[in-house]
């Protein structure tokens, strides 16, 4: 056990890939007891993550494992893994949501069972190994290694489109990530090695222009991810396409990895040309706001509504991050959390409804809540987090967004703030009509309709899959604290050594017979002014 | 009790939770006790608050239960504020609330969501008291956003039929609209102020000057505002009200009538000095107060559905409220809101209680003769009758009288805007009272059946009307010599320690203002009464005669059909558009799979190279050697 507890990290990142590789040679008529295999041993990652990764306090890094591992001509290449403030909540997002999904789709998958099972334990290991990394080749072999999984997932169990969306979505990741290898590699070459705060170190002595370059290529391989307007198209067909689970990794974790690839290294590695692009990425990310919420309310089919009600989503998580403020930025982090627990459990919803009904088309419902009551609730509660209704998870993310941009540095906050407020009011635009048509009105009795062939409301197991996300979404948007609170000095700090410039407040006129001049956000002192401003009424 | 004071919202969220989870195995008699138990000790324990508040020296009571969301330069505790404001909103949610719920026993108990109905109606409760208790303006914009969902939630009750849903989803969103004002004005006060816990903004807006011309406070009170006209159902967003009559009888009282529109006379009210640091925001109140007073009036007065009339009569009053704030009237705008609670609500309960008798008939023009068959709904009703017109004594005719007199000192014509209202207040509900009660009736059939409704439902009806007679006596303006004791009493929350007097000097002649509304009143609503007493028959003659006003009215000014036309669906087509030129077309088609097929092409055009016979490449080989042969040698 020694090797373990001084190896916690490493055995979290690829306990599921032994695991994965053990279903692989388990011959195909063992699909069933793969799957069980699969299910309990990430049950097992989440309940170890839980108790090694929570309680405790031992300054900024929880835990790290670092060790010099190959040269890469010439060029050291550590094998660095962390758990730190930024990534804690997304590592353990991404051990709760992978049994999770394998129980919410537990029926889902009618063939090769076990193989889908395996994939999904090595998609895992990318997802966790590419959160933990801190080493930039090291994160990139799991960046890419993560697509591969997915890949297969999309391409062999997904709907009828399956291989364009593969592609697609395959194609258009890793062409964002060449550019990012060429950056990386050159950088590299002259911080002699892929140290990110030694890479950092060494940008910063070159030409902004240089750095901007740099900045531009980190930001494109994540902007894809997140994804940004307009690099955002391949997700709606691969979500479309995918099979359930893999719809829910890909909200869930997967575009977190490019806000989360911002944060941890583009942002803190290039801070001059972060904040010199900031206005453009707000920009988009505006854009993303808005655009994805219109183009969602006009869909058809509610799977690919709720994809591109992501855009929407993800749009305010890079808001938040180019404000540049503790508040916004802390929004962001949140939010990613958030997007990750509702959009997660609105495609596992949609995936309960497929299952039943075999259509995803909205004008195939109608009075559903009179065939599937408990379902119904369930569909309500996560769709009010989705728009982000106080005390659910949505709010609290989509407040400090707004409020940290409206008061960011930069003079284009505060408009902006204004603007994507309207995303609150279209995402309920397009969630509660689609609600609406969908579980509302009079009972769809069409013989072909997929109101006609819901026959059975949830089954335990589906209960049991949704309870956790329903307790998750009260519990962040009541008590956010838990899940932020480790990100805010790691932020904080992120944020004064880029050089953030002040938050922008308004200047108040004080009354004509105040002595000291009114400042902004500072309290009035305590007990009465000598003639306090009478408000002429009257007039 | 300080200790137990939390429970105040919590016990109603406990009901809630009960009823939704548990309700319907518990059965019928479980879901009654619990769900109204916990209104009930809700209200006892608010009474039990407000005593200990009216105990402060400064009238002042604040409860703190942690933080909520702190980050950064924010910190939003969770924490409740009792003061004469929100501590007289308390007793009228908890207290009214309880009647309501106590009705809604007799007048739901054939409905098989019974559990749902209640589960829904105690989370309103909880939500509204959030609204008005938290110390911050994000805990009230929680209650703010809550109430909104309960009132989606309640209107969509029937959610099976057709219309139901639309008007649940068409008030959620309105008010969301409405809700971006909220949201924006926050996030200006924040920046202006570096806290959004009201009482630290309202103690630092005591030292400020008011603002000249347009400046930071007045777009943060404008945008604050816009949000009341969500939530209070004011133009332009006044448009869900009206369908919000979907829901259950009984909902339309609590929230439609007493309680949730008028959060957002509350929320200026709330903020009050910050209002008045901001006079075009002050006159923009006002007016837009004043116009909705008069433009809902005109069309209620030819609706035919009983609920219809009462929404629009709802709307009217609600602006008659913003009209009094806006002429910085805050105590008068509260009083109305106060006196319309109980008028309103036993307005909507005895409605409710003639749709009950005449099952499920809310068309004026089936009814009549109703005043034999159903008496204690006949004389509670002409109770609220009088109150809303303004009867001289009423609790109606003081609140509206010192509104009308302070809009009189701010602007002659917006007293004209609210006389006019007035007498079309009297009118559209003699009008009511006469086609239900007088006449003969005109549905034989459902006339026989009628029968008077169950104590649950009349008990609550007798309570609101005694309430709506004698609560005017609170506020006796000091014209008719009293000294307007609700102002005195809310004073502290509303100036917050300013010295300013919420409405200051009297002068003008008020006795001959009110002399004059109230003889017009009075007058029109004898007319209405006369004009009715037989039947509709005056009305149908006059629609043929002037159809186009009739029917102007009648279709509510085609505003909704305006905005379906020319902003709903203007912005589908943008959605629509959006998504296929760029998604479809550019980014996909031009910026992905263009370059693909390129690609494609590209890539079968040098597939035609790649032939497989060894003599083709040795042949290209020879060439190439060649090309670099001669290349070297030259």
């Amino acid at each position: 056990m020694t090797w373990l507890t001084s190896h916690p990290l490493t055995f979290l990142v690829f306990a599921p890939t032994l695991l994965g590789l053990l279903i692989l040679v388990l011959p195909h008529a063992l699909g069933r007891l793969s799957r069980m295999l699969g299910f309990m041993g990430a049950l097992a990652v989440f309940a170890l993550s839980l108790s090694w990764l929570l309680g405790r306090h031992e300054g900024a890094v929880l835990l790290t494992e670092r060790a010099p591992w190959f040269t890469l001509v010439g060029l050291p290449v550590d094998y660095a893994l962390t758990v730190d403030g930024l990534n804690l909540w997304l590592v353990i997002l991404t051990t709760f949501l992978v049994p999770l999904t394998m129980l919410g789709t537990w029926n889902s998958i009618k063939d090769r069972i076990g193989t889908f099972a395996a994939l999904f334990l090595l998609l895992e290991t990318g997802m966790l190994g590419a959160l933990m990394a801190q080493d930039l080749f090291f994160f990139y072999l799991f960046w890419e290694a993560m697509l591969i999984p997915m890949y297969f997932m999309i391409g062999v169990w997904g709907g009828d489109e399956r291989r364009y969306a593969a592609n697609k979505f395959f194609l258009y990741t890793l062409g964002g990530s060449l550019l990012w290898l060429v950056a990386l590699l050159y950088l590299a070459n002259k911080a002699g090695g892929f140290n990110p705060v030694l890479m950092g170190q060494a940008a910063s002595l070159m030409p902004f222009s240089v750095q901007c370059w740099l900045f531009i290529a980190f930001a494109v391989a994540f902007a894809i991810k997140v994804p940004l307007f307009p690099l955002h198209t391949w997700l709606p067909d691969a979500h479309v396409q995918a099979p359930t689970a893999g719809s829910v990794i890909l909200a869930g974790v997967l575009l977190k990895l490019g806000g989360y690839g911002f944060i941890r290294f583009a942002i803190p590695m290039f801070p001059a040309a972060a904040m010199h692009y900031a206005k453009p990425i707000a920009i988009l990310s505006v854009i993303a706001i808005v655009y994805g919420a219109l183009v969602a309310m006009v869909q058809r089919d509610i799977k690919k509504l709720v994809a591109y009600s992501s855009v929407s989503h993800m749009g305010f998580v890079m808001l938040g991050l180019a404000s540049f403020t503790v508040i916004g930025t802390q929004g962001a982090m949140l939010q990613m959390l958030n997007h990750g627990i509702s959009t997660g459990a609105l495609f596992l919803l949609v995936g309960m409804l497929y299952d039943r009904a075999h259509t995803r088309m909205i004008a195939d419902f109608g009075g559903v809540a009179v065939k599937m009551p408990v379902f119904t609730t369930f569909f309500l509660i996560v769709t009010l987090s989705s728009i982000g209704l106080p005390l659910t998870n949505g709010f609290v993310g989509e407040f400090w967004i707004l409020n940290g941009t409206f008061l960011s540095g930069f003079s284009w906050g505060r408009l902006y703030a204004c603007l994507a407020t309207s995303g609150v009011l279209l995402g309920a635009v397009y969630m509660l009509w689609m609600f609406k048509r969908v579980f509302w009105g009079p009972e769809n009795k069409d013989e072909d309709s997929g109101t006609h062939h819901l026959h059975s409301d949830l089954n335990a197991r589906e209960i049991a899959v949704m309870l956790p996300l329903v307790v998750l979404i009260l519990w962040m948007g009541v008590h956010p604290r838990t899940f932020v609170a480790v990100s805010e000095a790691p932020v904080a700090a992120l944020l004064q050594d880029a050089k953030a410039p002040e938050p922008r407040t308004f200047v108040l006129k004080p009354a004509v017979h105040e002595a000291a001049p009114a400042h902004e956000g500072a309290h009035a002192t305590e007990g009465h002014a000598a003639e306090p401003a009478a408000p002429e009424v009257h007039r | 009790m300080n200790k137990y004071y939390w429970l105040i919202p919590i016990l109603p969220l406990l009901g809630c939770l009960f009823n939704g989870l548990l309700g319907k195995r518990a059965g019928k008699g479980a879901v009654t006790v619990v769900g109204l138990g916990v209104v009930l000790g809700s209200f006892l324990l608010a009474l039990s608050a407000f005593l200990a508040m009216k105990g402060m020296v400064d009238h002042r009571l604040v409860l703190n239960y942690g933080e909520w969301m702190a980050t950064g330069s924010l910190s939003v505790p969770f924490g409740l504020a009792i003061d004469p404001l929100s501590g007289t909103m308390m007793l009228v949610i908890t207290g009214i609330g309880f009647l309501i719920h106590l009705y809604s026993v007799g007048y739901m108990h054939e409905d098989e969501g019974y559990a749902r109905f209640f589960c829904y109606l105690n989370l309103f409760v909880f939500f509204m008291l959030t609204l008005v208790l938290g110390s911050s303006l994000v805990l009230m914009f929680v209650g703010w956003e809550g109430v909104g969902l309960c009132s989606y939630l309640l209107i969509g009750y029937f959610y099976e039929t057709d219309f139901a849903p639309d008007a649940g989803l068409k008030a959620f969103l309105t008010n969301r609209v409405g809700d971006l004002g909220v949201a924006i004005g926050m996030m200006v006060l924040f920046a202006a102020f570096g806290t959004l816990t009201v009482s630290d903004i309202l103690t630092q807006a005591g030292h400020l000057a008011p603002e000249v011309g347009f400046g930071v406070l007045t777009f943060a009170t404008l945008m604050l505002f816009f949000g009341a006209t969500g939530k209070s159902a004011q133009l332009p967003l006044y448009l869900w009200l009206p369908d919000a009559m979907a829901g259950p009888t009984p909902v339309s009282a609590l929230i439609h009538a007493a309680t949730m529109v008028t959060s957002g006379i509350y929320m200026i009210c709330r903020l009050a000095p910050v209002f008045s640091l901001a006079p075009i925001s002050m006159n923009v109140v006002a007016w837009v107060g004043g116009a909705t007073a008069l433009f809902a009036a005109t069309i209620g007065l030819v609706q035919r559905d009983i609920k219809k009339v009462l929404a629009y009569s709802t709307v009217s009053q609600l602006g008659y409220m913003f009209l009094g704030l806006g002429a910085s009237g805050f105590a008068a705008g509260f009083f109305h809101v106060f006196t319309h609670a109980w008028f309103k609500a036993l307005l909507f309960l005895g409605a409710g209680s003639v749709i009950h008798a005449m099952h499920h008939e809310q068309d004026l023009f089936k009814m009549g003769g109703l005043r034999n068959k159903t008496k204690i709904t006949f004389i509670t009703m002409f109770a609220g009758t009088i109150a809303i017109m303004g009867f001289p004594g009423t609790s109606g005719f003081f609140s509206k009288d010192e509104i009308l007199y302070l809009a009189y000192l701010k602007s002659p014509a917006l007293w004209v805007i609210g006389v006019l209202g007035a007498c079309c207040t009297s009118f559209y509900m003699w009008r009511l009272m006469a086609l239900t009660f007088w006449g003969e009736p005109r549905d034989h059939h459902a006339y026989d059946q009628a029968h008077e409704s169950p104590i649950s439902m009349t008990l609550p009806l007798m309570v609101l009307a005694a309430g709506s007679l004698l609560w005017g006596f609170w506020g006796v303006p000091e014209a008719f010599g009293g000294h307007f004791a609700v102002g005195e009493f809310l004073k502290p929350a509303l100036t917050f320690g300013q010295t300013h007097a919420a409405h200051g000097h009297h002068e003008g002649p008020a006795i001959l203002l009110a002399v004059i509304s109230t003889t017009l009143g009075l007058g029109f609503g004898f007319f209405g009464w006369t004009t009715f007493k037989n039947g509709p028959a005056a009305e149908v003659a006059f629609a043929a005669k002037h159809p186009f006003v009739h029917n102007l009215l009648l279709n509510k000014y085609y505003v909704d059909e305006g905005v379906e036309l020319y902003l709903l669906r203007p912005i589908r087509w943008f959605g629509n558009l959006l998504w296929k030129l760029f998604d479809v077309i550019l980014i996909d088609g031009v910026g992905v799979n263009l370059p693909g097929a390129l690609t494609r092409v590209f890539g079968d055009f040098t597939a035609l190279f790649q032939t497989g016979r060894v003599r083709n490449y040795a042949l290209s080989m020879a060439l190439g050697a060649a090309l670099l042969l001669y290349v070297y040698l030259k």
